[in-house]
């Protein structure tokens, strides 16, 4: 992985330092809340609603060992609530589960000392005091980590497919890209202050596992018939109140012009995007209001960029090959620990089938370590669990590991001989549920237990949904499906792309849940991407749990021999699942909407 | 940079040319119709802190369209913005009222170079260290 320079590391300790300083100016009253907002949220730091919340970056998912540590270390000695707010927190939570009776469902307490890993490969931690933030970001710069920019109407942390460089679908190394396209967004002085965030995810092999679809900026990479790498660049997609899916502004863009046609992009959107409403101010907006004459604006820009500024973004071969040789096959040994497991065992076969991919290389192979388990909400890590996941990689995958999109953690450098080994030390840890892919690998954000965007819980539903589908006979028969779930419109837990989708909504105070069916995530299991629709009115708490349940049950009784979930709504439509999910709505709901 | 407090702005010499430009304004066009000849000074808006518009302009202006006067921030400017505003070729800075400008100066000396390239230094770090 990307080994930091002098100057990398004492850039980012310099951040940590200009944060403390912002900090401290904020609390002798020179800074005012309204004026240090975007300066924290541009290091990563919310106030949520009952604690300020850490979202670190990991950029494009990698991370080592050190760094799980480290962040094993901040979730053990900062991310703890003073007793106090906890209990108020807990009563305040307690207390919107009782102003619902009979509508919502059990909800797991509140939880502390932990990170969680999110959709755009980020941890975050939720009750760390801003009174620590300074030093907890001291902490972070030490391994080479921050919050640079996981907030905020600026560049935010870039994304990659997870599989960069080790699938054996692979077309170009997305990552030496990623990290040149992270450092020039870094603290970019022209684009700091955009209308609205701007998210850019690159995907390098054949398969779209990034959902690059569903970004600002979504970039493709492939060659051309010279076998020069290139991007194909989409742009204006996103989720949110308006769900747009990215237009090809450009088939073929060469590699070094990177930086040069996303500075066009961004310049345009940085005079153009709208700023007199949060809601239209994103990229798509723009995109989809101009058309044709917003992809001549950026060509016209670009063209200048090129041909009156001197192009001093183009990247050179020489700065691509610096990069690049961070990102060689490290060296890696084999773990060789003995194993009791029966390689013939059905768990241990299932796994093999859901958790293991195959490799570029010869006799190696990636493993992904659930973090979709009971008990825990979707991508927690306890301390316990995140200084675990730093010995496993150590042992078996170079000290590197991988945040997934999916909210897992993947180990890309792991021998096909030490599989047995790994799969023991997993399950020990409670991380090798054979559950990729299936049901209860569901997207979630954390909703309103802790967000202050959202409208309605969503932890809740994950944990009865979780608990309900712990068959693996079931799990497996039902298959290969994605549920996202968000708890405001946001759409942090992707519900868009969900081939159900669950979105929390806010009615008169009370958390209601809208249902879409169909979305897509650009994968090929999912197809291109596109966004679910909505099957009617929406449903409480305690009805989605049976409203799944009736969508499944309406699946395996249509489906025809070897179908996935997708696929048979795809064929037979969206009528008889409607029908199934009214079907399961409680009485006494009916009651209440007929008031 | 020149940086500026609110109460503090120089009385304009009567000779003095400036040109207010708006953040709307299309660059090209302006500089088209010979608006900027003989102009001494082009005032940028900051409507607020966080609407970066102006920054673009300033890059435009020097990068593009090599103004070489002065090109002042004006509006809701703030001492954590600076340091963009520089970096994007402004060379003067009409603080908001209110805005004490002591801690401006640690934050130009706190880094001593930038990954991507400015109107200061248009190559970026990598083109930089190569050469």
């Amino acid at each position: 992985m990307y080994q930091y320079t002098d100057f990398d590391r004492q850039f980012v300790k310099l951040r940590a330092q200009q944060f403390r300083d912002q900090l401290e100016r904020w609390q002798r009253g020179e800074l005012t809340d309204e004026q240090l907002l975007p300066l924290r949220l541009q290091n990563g730091w919310y106030i949520q609603r009952y604690a300020p919340m850490a979202r670190i970056a990991v950029p494009y998912g990698e991370i080592s060992s050190l760094q799980l540590r480290t962040l094993g270390r901040i979730a053990r000695e900062y991310d703890k609530p003073d007793p106090e707010l906890l209990a108020h927190a807990q009563a305040t939570q307690d207390q919107l589960e009782a102003s619902q009776p009979g509508q919502t469902l059990p909800a797991p307490p509140l939880k502390y000392g932990y990170g969680h890993f999110t959709t755009r490969t980020n941890c975050q931690f939720n009750w760390i005091p801003i009174t620590k933030a300074a030093d907890v970001m001291d902490l972070l710069a030490s391994v080479c980590m921050h919050g640079i920019q996981t907030s905020g109407n600026d560049i935010r942390n870039i994304t990659c497919d997870a599989w960069e460089g080790i699938a054996e679908d692979g077309i170009v190394d997305c990552r030496p890209f990623a990290e040149i396209t992270r450092q020039w967004s870094s603290l970019h002085p022209e684009f700091s202050y955009l209308p609205r965030k701007f998210k850019i995810a690159f995907n390098g092999a054949a398969e779209d596992r990034a959902a690059i679809g569903w970004y600002d900026i979504g970039l493709q990479a492939l060659r051309n018939d010279a076998g020069e790498a290139g991007f194909t660049v989409k742009v204006g997609g996103g989720m949110g109140r308006t769900p747009i899916v990215g237009s090809v502004v450009r088939e073929f863009l060469p590699w070094d012009q990177l930086l040069n046609y996303i500075e066009a992009i961004v310049r345009v959107y940085n005079g153009y995007g709208r700023r007199d409403n949060k809601w239209k101010a994103r990229i798509k907006i723009l995109v989809k209001s101009e058309g044709q004459a917003f992809i001549d604006a950026v060509e016209k820009e670009y063209r200048a960029i090129v041909d009156l500024d001197g192009a001093p973004h183009t990247i050179t071969q020489a700065e691509l090959d610096r990069v690049t040789s961070h990102f060689v096959v490290p060296e890696f040994k084999r773990a060789d620990l003995p194993a009791k497991v029966d390689p013939q065992g059905q768990l241990y076969q299932r796994w093999l089938r859901q958790n293991v991919r195959g490799h570029r290389l010869p006799g190696m192979k990636t493993v992904t370590l659930s973090f979709k388990r009971p008990g825990f909400a979707p991508g927690d890590a306890d301390a316990d669990a995140l200084d675990a996941l730093a010995q496993l990689a150590e042992q078996f995958s170079a000290s590197e590991a991988r945040l997934t999109h999916e909210q897992n953690l993947m180990l890309p450098w792991v021998f096909e001989s030490d599989l047995p080994a790994l799969y023991e030390a997993a399950r020990k840890l409670g991380l090798a549920q054979p559950n990729i892919g299936l049901l209860t690998d569901m997207i979630s954000c954390p909703g309103g237990d802790f967000c202050s965007l959202a409208n309605a819980r969503s932890l809740h539903i994950a944990a009865v949904v979780t608990e309900r589908y712990q068959d693996l006979h079931e799990l497996f028969d039902i298959g290969p499906i994605d549920l996202h779930m968000s708890g405001c419109i946001n759409s942090c837990g992707h519900h868009h792309s969900g081939h159900i989708g669950i979105l929390g909504v806010d009615k008169d105070g009370k958390e209601w849940y809208q249902i879409t069916l169909g979305g897509a995530d650009g994968s090929q299991l999912s197809g291109p991407a596109i966004g679910g629709k909505v099957v009617g009115p929406s449903f409480t708490a305690a009805e989605v749990p049976d409203v799944i349940e009736a969508l499944l049950d309406t699946f395996r009784s249509l489906r025809q021999s070897g179908e996935l979930f997708i696929d048979t709504l795809r064929r037979v439509g969206h009528d008889p699942f409607k029908q199934a999910a009214n079907a399961a709505r409680h009485p006494k709901v009916e009651e209440a909407q007929a008031l | 940079m020149k940086i500026i407090a609110a109460d503090a702005v120089p009385e304009s010499a009567g000779t003095e040319k400036t040109l207010q430009i708006p953040n709307d304004a299309d660059l090209a066009e302006l500089v088209a119709s010979g608006a900027l000849e003989g102009v001494q000074r082009v005032e940028l808006q900051f409507p607020k802190f966080t609407d970066g518009r102006a920054y673009s302009q300033a890059l435009l202006l020097r990068r593009r369209y090599r103004f070489a006067g002065d090109i002042r921030a004006t509006g809701d400017v703030l001492i954590d913005q600076l340091v963009h505003m520089h970096r994007s070729g402004f060379t003067s800075a009409v603080l908001a009222p209110g805005v004490n400008a002591d801690a401006a100066q640690r934050q130009f000396d706190r880094y001593s170079a930038f990954y991507q390239g400015d109107v200061l230094e248009p190559r970026p770090l990598f083109a930089r260290e190569a050469a």
